[in-house]
């Protein structure tokens, strides 16, 4: 019996979000701190306090404080998606794209690119298609009365890889200027996030809503007759999970394009460290999920500078180490 | 509550939904605090499926289950839930989990959204741990248990649910011949207490033994059912199996062996 077990079984231990929590803030300051022109911490101080010099303010208050607060709203955004369809489909490997959703919000953006349309058209283009393809999953995977996760779960599979035949089309068809810009799109980036304050607000809501619902998912994650049978409302349940995380994942992926990974990756790995407890892990998640993107676009931004990497790229590669070495060292 | 004779859980002119299947002979029955029913039928025959009807979390073809006077479907699941608990014969362990952590998910169905488990369900879930003899197993993840050690944990969660009906599914499945004994006592001890019991069971030996009803069902919707010494007859359990057996008797009980 070692430690980390004892620790798990006793749900009202919160030492792992308080980690995780001063995590997340010394992944806002180096966020801060870190870019083309580099600030010592005491300068960070000093503009953070309300002094500093002028431009050291408009750098840090106008550029690299909104990106920084988006990267980690749109990172907790992805990871709350992924625990909850992963608790919903009963799969510890779905992640927030895994119903095609992404699918529809790519092909809604690159058509927009395509259109020559600027960069807030294409966002509310890709918010539209998301909300398109959860629609479209939702009537057919429900068409014929009878509902499974399985079902649900093949339907958005399925979906996912016409939505990836389109979006092959599109690039295909494209002009060869316009394709970059796409191909960052569909890795994920952050550059055109603007405001943070709708990614915030969102991963608020949605805290706000699942918290109070932990144990219930708990019950939820042992299967739908089980939770039935301990009083668990399941149906009305499983529709809020749907909806829930397919808007958490259209407000993400139309903030930042369809950034991989962070949804699949991070509730899996708190799940091997923390166990599967949903009161613990949902919050656990959000916390880590929002510092790994803000630290994987902090590197994206600082790795070839001047030049911007595709956010995606370095959670995938920050990511797959991590994931597998925590894999090996759980293994039983 | 209206008089004695509408408690416990009784179903009425009930037919159970197996897709494809003639309706058969429609079930009344009543299963009473303090009694032990077993149901018997070979595979196939919707043990399963009137387990789950009777447990509300399917509909039935026609008919009517009610707990109490009143039908299922008019009870709040959650209210439900603090009655009725089912052994279920399948299990999901897709996800992480202790043994002590899936015995409390037994006390769901009493706490509000925002509680936490108390010390008192912490104690209801080790007492039951402890009853099942799995305690120096609490801290285990699920993932490692044995078949046997995976069902009873499933009884000990039931038992920290501690609901007045008992529906079991095979809870003998995967059990060695000690925890098998043990798991009928604890539901006998359960039915001693006032409780209901309903289990389906592969074992005649088992239900000759510890069941003071039976339920024998037949693949093509057929059933009867009545007090356990009137139901063990060999031509009817044979008819059932489509099986000859052999009647021995011991200790004044019969013991059934599936002849050659």
């Amino acid at each position: 019996m070692n430690g980390a077990r004892v620790l798990r079984s006793s749900p009202r231990l919160r030492g792992p979000l308080v980690w995780l929590a001063l995590a997340a803030l010394l992944s806002q300051l180096l966020a801060l701190a870190l870019g083309s022109v580099a600030l010592s911490p005491g300068e960070l101080v000093a503009v953070l306090a309300g002094d500093g010099e002028a431009l050291h303010r408009t750098l840090l208050l106008e550029l690299r404080l909104p990106r920084a607060l988006a990267a980690f709203g749109t990172g907790a955004l992805l990871a709350m998606a992924g625990a909850l369809m992963q608790i919903l489909l009963r799969n510890p490997l779905a992640d927030p794209y895994v119903l095609g959703l992404s699918g529809g919000a790519s092909v809604a953006a690159l058509a927009a690119m395509l259109a020559g349309w600027g960069m807030a058209l294409v966002s509310g283009a890709a918010f539209a298609g998301a909300l398109a393809s959860t629609l479209i999953v939702f009537g057919l995977a429900h068409g014929g009365g009878s509902w499974t996760p399985t079902r649900l779960l093949l339907t958005g599979v399925v979906m996912a890889a016409g939505w990836g035949a389109l979006i092959t089309f599109l690039l295909a068809v494209s002009p060869v200027e316009r394709l970059p810009g796409m191909l960052y799109w569909l890795m994920g980036d952050l550059a055109y996030a603007g405001s943070p304050w709708p990614v915030l607000s969102v991963a608020a809501l949605g805290l706000a809503v699942v918290l109070p619902l932990g144990r219930t998912l708990n019950v939820l994650a042992r299967g739908g007759l089980q939770a039935a049978a301990l009083g668990v409302a399941v149906r009305p349940l499983e529709w809020t999970l749907y909806l829930l995380a397919s808007l958490v994942t259209a407000v993400a992926v139309t903030t930042a394009g369809s950034v991989g990974f962070v949804g699949l990756m991070v509730p899996h790995m708190l799940r091997l460290r923390l166990g599967n407890d949903q009161r613990r892990i949902l919050p656990a998640s959000l916390l880590a999920g929002g510092t790994l993107l803000t630290l994987a676009d902090t590197l994206a931004r600082t790795l070839i500078a001047p030049q911007q990497l595709p956010v995606g790229v370095i959670t995938a590669l920050l990511g797959v180490p991590t994931f597998l070495y925590l894999l090996q060292r759980s293994q039983r | 509550m209206s008089g004695l004779a509408a408690r416990g859980l009784i179903a009425k002119g009930l037919v159970i939904d197996v897709p494809g299947r003639p309706d058969g002979r429609p079930l009344d029955l009543a299963v009473a605090p303090g009694q032990r029913w077993g149901v018997l039928g070979p595979n196939g025959a919707g043990k399963t499926t009137l387990l789950h009807t009777l447990a509300g979390l399917r509909p039935p073809r026609a008919g009517e289950v009610s707990l109490d006077g009143r039908a299922l479907a008019r009870w709040r699941r959650r209210a439900l839930a603090r009655r009725l608990g089912v052994v279920f014969q399948e299990r999901h362990d897709d996800f992480p989990a202790t043994v002590r952590e899936t015995a409390l998910i037994g006390r769901h169905p009493f706490l509000s959204p925002w509680r936490q488990e108390g010390p008192e369900d912490l104690a209801r879930a080790d007492d039951a741990l402890a009853r099942l003899e799995l305690s120096h197993l609490a801290e285990r993840e699920l993932a490692t248990l044995s078949g046997g050690e995976r069902q009873r944990v499933s009884l000990a969660t039931v038992l920290t649910q501690a609901p007045d009906i008992w529906l079991a599914d095979e809870p003998t499945n995967h059990l060695d011949l000690h925890h098998q004994v043990a798991a009928m006592a604890l539901l006998a001890g359960q039915a001693e207490r006032g409780r209901g019991v309903i289990m389906c069971l592969h074992d005649l030996n088992l239900a000759a033994r510890w069941c003071s009803h039976l339920l024998l069902l037949y693949p093509d919707g057929q059933a009867c059912w009545g007090p356990a010494e009137a139901m063990l007859t060999p031509a009817a359990l044979e008819r059932l199996y489509d099986q000859r057996l052999v009647t021995a008797w011991l200790d004044g009980a019969p013991v059934f062996v599936p002849a050659r």
